[in-house]
């Protein structure tokens, strides 16, 4: 396995960049635990947006929302110039191949090896000049992630470390334009949490993509992050560069950086 | 009475069957994985039905000797255990250990992909859960289990042939002449029909309890086990069905 270093700085500022994911005014309760209230936040095509908030605090409901595994109850979505809101299932399907989505259990299928879990959403996004292909694609993917020689293995023999890189490989294979990180490094030891970060960051380089990250593993989010958005009381309560926030005098924003 | 625990999940269960018949009949086919699931429902069922049906028939011919002796009526017992496997134990014995085996499975198999996010993973890879899933699987119970029953009868005939062979003998031909005999289009194909809505039954039943488990090991053990027990009640529940319809029609 490739052993990565400190990942390289976070590129320059991408405000003029093009937004490929808005959030506006998004509200989703449960019952009357409401969970957000009022969040909105843009995503610029190559940057890195990283959602920190306590635990409990919505992060998951949130990025949910945004792949349509949820439905927000108000506010509107945006994705690639598309209405999530609006979309029916075959829409939503082809949009899905543009937005990728690393679960925070991996959610491998477990009774399938490796290659199979790679060639499963190959062959659901069936794309005509991909054909013949998928071999290369396949071993592409896994080498991206460093996990070159795993193709054959079942989920249930890897490490977490090597499970939440073949999740990865699984999201990278379709190429999608935004990749959705939950929870990326939660449970795993402090180096091979330090080596996803690099390796997502070495993703957003290689492939321009964006990626909304949820986190709460400061160490991860400042290797990640081009911009920090602070999630609590159920909207964006601070935003700006890891730097930034990590200067801020409000003691909500100061409390995450201690 | 109606915030009835017992109505929420009948009406759960409906709406779900409802869902199948919505989805499960328009494109795109999942039929790579109805294939697969066809195997994996059917063929790897063999060996137990066939047992079950085997001891079934024996155990029935051999029970059943020594009353008929006593009537000197020997000679009715291929038709009285052509009848009774054919019409009743043939269908209710496959159907049930069909849903010990295969219900009790899709409802494991399905809760543990449902609390791993397995089943959310593949909504997100661009396939409906639902057709991939639960309609495949309702699919190849509703129609492998017909082929079962058939089989388990035939094996359970078989056994009972050889079971009058332990004391007397009689010829195969003589054997399948007395059961066919005893047989009429009225008892063999209401009691096939029947075995189509229990497999459906099975199928329905095991997918919606794993579909809709409840998060943790938990919850998977349950969609496991009830399953299992909401199947099988069914299973009576539509033989009683079955009972009042053909005679009805006449066919009793």
């Amino acid at each position: 396995m490739k052993t990565l270093t400190e990942p390289a700085p976070p590129p320059a500022p991408t405000g003029s960049a093009e937004v490929v994911l808005t959030l506006e005014h998004i509200a989703k309760s449960f019952g009357d635990n409401h969970v957000l209230q009022d969040f909105s936040l843009n995503l610029h095509r190559g940057e890195n947006v990283v959602v920190l908030g306590k635990s409990g605090s919505g992060k998951s409901v949130l990025v949910k929302c945004i792949i349509g595994l949820l439905k927000a109850d108000s506010g509107r979505i945006t994705v690639l110039g598309q209405d999530v809101g609006t979309l029916g299932h075959e829409a939503m399907d082809q949009l899905r191949a543009k937005l990728g989505f690393l679960f925070q259990s991996n959610a491998l299928y477990d009774s399938m090896t490796v290659r199979e879990n790679l060639l499963f959403p190959l062959r659901r996004q069936w794309l005509a000049d991909r054909r013949g292909q998928e071999k290369e694609m396949v071993q592409q993917a896994l080498e991206d992630v460093g996990l070159g020689d795993t193709a054959e293995k079942m989920p249930a023999e890897l490490s977490g470390g090597q499970r939440k890189r073949i999740a990865l490989a699984r999201t990278l294979i379709l190429r999608p334009e935004i990749i959705l990180y939950d929870e990326p490094t939660t449970g795993l030891d402090p180096i091979t949490a330090r080596e996803i970060s690099g390796l997502i960051r070495e993703v957003q380089q290689k492939y321009q993509t964006a990626a909304f990250v949820i986190s709460h593993d400061m160490d991860s989010v400042r290797l990640v992050a081009d911009r920090v958005a602070l999630l609590a009381d159920g909207r964006c309560y601070a935003q700006g560069t890891y730097a930034e926030l990590a200067k801020h005098e409000d003691p909500r924003v100061h409390a995450f950086f201690i | 009475m109606f915030n009835s625990p017992f109505l929420a999940e009948t009406g759960a269960i409906a709406q779900f069957t409802g869902r199948f018949f919505r989805e499960g009949f328009r494109p795109r086919y999942e039929v790579r994985e109805f294939l697969y699931q066809c195997f994996v429902v059917g063929y790897q069922s063999l060996p137990m039905v066939g047992i079950t049906g085997f001891i079934m028939g024996l155990v029935l011919t051999l029970q059943s000797r020594p009353t008929m002796a006593q009537f000197g009526a020997e000679s009715w017992i291929p038709t009285m255990v052509g009848l009774t496997i054919i019409r009743e134990m043939g269908p209710i014995i496959t159907a049930l250990i069909f849903a010990g085996k295969i219900g009790s499975s899709i409802g494991a198999e399905l809760g543990s992909m449902r609390v791993t996010e397995q089943i959310d993973a593949m909504e997100v890879s661009g396939t409906n859960p639902f057709k991939y899933l639960v309609v495949t699987r309702v699919l190849a119970t509703t129609l492998m289990l017909p082929l079962l029953t058939v089989l388990a009868d035939a094996i359970g005939l078989y056994a009972s042939y050889v079971g009058i062979n332990f004391k007397g003998v009689t010829s195969l031909a003589l054997f399948t002449n007395n059961v066919l005999s005893g047989l009429t289009f009225a008892d063999v194909l209401p009691a096939f029909f029947k075995t189509f809505f229990f497999g459906f039954a099975v199928g329905i039943i095991g997918c919606y309890k794993g579909y809709y488990a409840d998060k943790g090991t938990a919850g998977v053990g349950a969609a496991a086990n009830s399953a299992v027990v909401v199947s099988s009640l069914l299973i009576f529940i539509l033989d009683l069905l079955a009972v009042q319809v053909t005679s009805l029609m006449g066919f009793n």
